[in-house]
């Protein structure tokens, strides 16, 4: 005989077994999804928003997945432990959010044939693995319309962490942007060799600033960059993250990463059978850049001028590297067209209105 | 007046000093249980993630032994230094300028045969790392400048110019601009030692490395005479141990060991050079030594335990969410215990204040 208080604790214990989502009823078990994040969640930043997006998409595909990460996993030989560690333990599908998971994560890719991996900002694919990454340039030149409109001093300050192509494009879109608007405005970059090292940003937004810039923008993961600014008194505009909290009369705007949809859209692959290892490089138009809301400081008239160079670039009329498109030492690099992306993927060369020289120039 | 002082004890126990690391791990898993379970989980769980879920599997077995190995390595060079008084801090950098040499030996000979290659890499490791360190025994010898700040300073010098190589003249043609090397030919491998791990010919570098310091520790005049410039550096001086030498062997070993542990990186599980080779190794390793004792069988030991403490948590925040924080925490009681009981074994705690011998 079965006493009641058996199957109460037998129930409760059932309960507590079991994840929240999956209480209603799914008609299949969950499948498991990894993420491998190199920094920690934190509040704002790189990790940040892809911890969202791994929310949303869960919330969104409740019953039918359960999700769970690995933070601050550094690069190279740790990453591949913790990669085939997911893959071992049942994990179907695994993000790894940093460049440099790539060959760790076609290793494990490898091992694993039946378990999916997407890997961010990367470019090696397998049968089971394939990239993703968004057009953060887009977002940069819209950042730079906005900057252009608002700067004084026609200098902006861009705190950057390695010299790499993303970071490159990124420094290159937003000096176009501002120069669209203001042929004046002169961008100086101080590079910090590190993603995240708030001390340092913090010493290089300074930097920049006592050199003159009214406008400091960032391609690091802390907020550092636009408390130096509301600090210094000087416009911001973030990146990754809204970070308006951090600098509430600092920030113009921000470039923010939305992975939301995509993550969502990948999954559903996953779950009907039909993912296939892709190489998918979306922006503005698919959803995975969107500008944060205007500071207070920004004037409709720029606001629109901005929106419009949006919408025109979601319609495909405007491309951040229209030709001609010239290096900072005078070389016209593009004559006609529009730079391809193998030459936005590989892109070396400051172009004209950034000061100083790339660090690795050969 | 302070209610509690120490006081220095006049022999410490022996069986204290050997009990107290058991001691240590025991209030550790004690703490953890409660931190566990005041955070929601299943302390039980929570341990056995910890301790027993990485080592449960062959491949993880192979993996705590690569991740102890730098640690051991670098841990026993250092500790040749710290037992006479020598404070290389720097083995991070003398590592990253190790893998660096070797790197630059693996992309310019990689097409000739293993045999040639990875002698020719260990020998330029272990010779780069050791230059490295000769930098702060010179000025220590030259200038008296202190080693600490030196060797410590050298650091952010040596992954600078890691960097440098990985941005410019080794950058991989074909790898989009990013800075890393192409990936080494397989005759620039070190070869896997244990079928379906990722345990490499690089784990048994390390034992040799550990047993021949033993050796030199505990059998040859040199060993000794660092011994006792450490316990007793004027009596060291009388007996006529140049100073200048002890220095110069301490940070040498150093940084030779540090040298080979980034040979072991690339030619291991990395397999090419990056900005970045270590995540951290030189540092960890310091702690190690002292954990371990600054002996090498302590050091073994060691390592392995504080490679289980990193495996741990990653299992950890696998298998119940734990987030990286928590392990770090987790992690930190343990050293906290083992440096409290070591200085209870040699002070005792007494309250109130000092009688007879009040200072002054």
């Amino acid at each position: 005989m079965i006493s009641r208080p058996t199957i109460v604790a037998a129930l409760a214990a059932a309960a507590l077994a079991l994840p929240i989502a999956s209480l209603g009823q799914a008609p299949t078990t969950p499948i498991s999804i990894g993420f491998v994040y190199v920094s920690p969640v934190g509040d704002a930043g790189w990790t940040s928003q892809h911890d969202r997006a791994r929310k949303k998409m869960e919330a969104a595909l409740a019953g039918k997945v359960t999700t769970h990460y690995v933070e601050n996993v550094a690069e190279g030989p740790d990453a591949e432990r913790v990669i085939r560690e997911m893959a071992a333990s049942g994990d179907k599908l695994i993000f790894t959010t940093s460049f440099g998971y790539m060959n760790p994560t076609l290793k494990v890719a490898q091992q694993f044939p039946n378990v999916k991996f997407e890997h961010a900002t990367g470019y090696k694919t397998a049968p089971n693995m394939g990239t993703y990454n968004a057009r953060f340039y887009e977002g940069r030149y819209l950042a730079g319309i906005v900057a252009g409109r608002m700067t004084k001093s026609n200098v902006a300050g861009y705190v950057a962490a390695f010299p790499i192509p993303e970071v490159v494009m990124g420094i290159n879109a937003f000096t176009r942007g501002m120069r669209s608007v203001n042929p004046k405005a002169e961008v100086k970059v101080v590079w910090t060799s590190s993603w995240y090292d708030p001390g340092k940003e913090r010493q290089a937004a300074e930097t920049l600033v006592s050199q003159g810039a009214d406008v400091l923008t960032h391609h690091t993961d802390s907020t550092a960059v636009v408390q130096a600014a509301e600090a210094k008194h000087v416009y911001a505009v973030a990146y990754h993250s809204d970070m308006a909290k951090y600098g509430p009369h600092a920030q113009l705007t921000a470039v923010t990463h939305v992975w939301d949809q995509y993550y969502i859209r990948v999954v559903k692959t996953v779950l009907d059978g039909t993912w296939k290892p892709d190489h998918v490089w979306g922006g503005l138009k698919e959803g995975m850049i969107e500008m944060a809301p205007f500071g207070a400081m920004v004037q409709k008239p720029v606001q629109d001028e901005m929106k419009k160079a949006e919408a025109a670039m979601i319609a495909g009329t405007l491309h951040p590297f229209d030709a001609p498109v010239k290096d900072n030492a005078g070389k016209l690099r593009l004559a006609s067209g529009t730079l391809s992306d193998d030459a936005l993927n590989k892109m070396d060369y400051y172009v004209e209105g950034v000061q100083g020289k790339l660090p690795s120039a050969k | 007046m302070a209610p509690f002082r120490l006081e220095a004890r006049n022999a410490p126990s022996s069986l204290a000093k050997w009990l107290a690391p058991p001691l240590a791990a025991i209030a550790m898993v004690a703490c953890g249980f409660v931190l566990f379970a005041v955070l929601g989980k299943d302390p039980v769980a929570a341990l056995h993630a910890f301790f027993v879920a990485p080592v449960a599997t062959r491949y993880g077995i192979g993996e705590l032994l690569l991740k102890a190995s730098p640690l051991a390595l670098i841990a026993t060079g250092l500790a040749i230094g710290y037992r006479a008084n020598v404070w290389n801090i720097g083995a991070e950098g003398q590592l990253a300028v190790g893998a660096i040499a070797a790197g630059g030996v693996a992309l310019a000979l990689d097409a000739s045969g293993p045999l040639v290659v990875l002698p020719l890499m260990f020998v330029a490791g272990a010779l780069a790392g050791a230059l490295w360190a000769a930098i702060p025994a010179w000025l220590r010898t030259r200038c008296n400048a202190n080693e600490i700040l030196t060797s410590l300073m050298l650091v952010y010098i040596a992954t600078l110019l890691l960097s440098y190589m990985v941005h410019g003249p080794w950058r991989d043609p074909e790898g989009f601009n990013f800075p890393q090397s192409r990936m080494f030919a397989a005759s620039a491998l070190l070869p896997v030692i244990v079928e379906g791990t990722r345990l490499n010919a690089g784990t048994l570098v390390t034992l040799a490395v550990v047993a021949a310091a033993w050796l030199f520790v505990a059998r040859t005049l040199v060993g000794f005479e660092m011994r006792v410039a450490g316990l007793a550096p004027g009596a060291a001086q009388y007996a006529g141990v140049s100073p200048a030498k002890v220095v110069w062997i301490g940070m040498l070993c150093g940084g030779a060991c540090a040298g080979v542990a980034g040979v072991n990186e690339i030619a291991g599980p990395i397999g090419q050079l990056l900005p970045s080779v270590s995540p951290g190794y030189g540092f960890a390793a310091i702690i190690v030594a002292f954990v371990g004792r600054l002996h090498p069988a302590g050091i073994v030991v060691a390592s392995l335990l504080m490679s289980l403490l990193y495996l741990g948590g990653e299992a950890a925040q696998v298998a119940l969410a734990l987030p990286s924080s928590i392990t770090g925490l987790f992690q930190g009681t343990l050293l906290l215990f083992l440096l409290a009981a070591d200085v209870l074994i040699h002070y005792r705690v007494r309250i109130g204040a000092r009688t007879a011998m009040a200072t002054p």
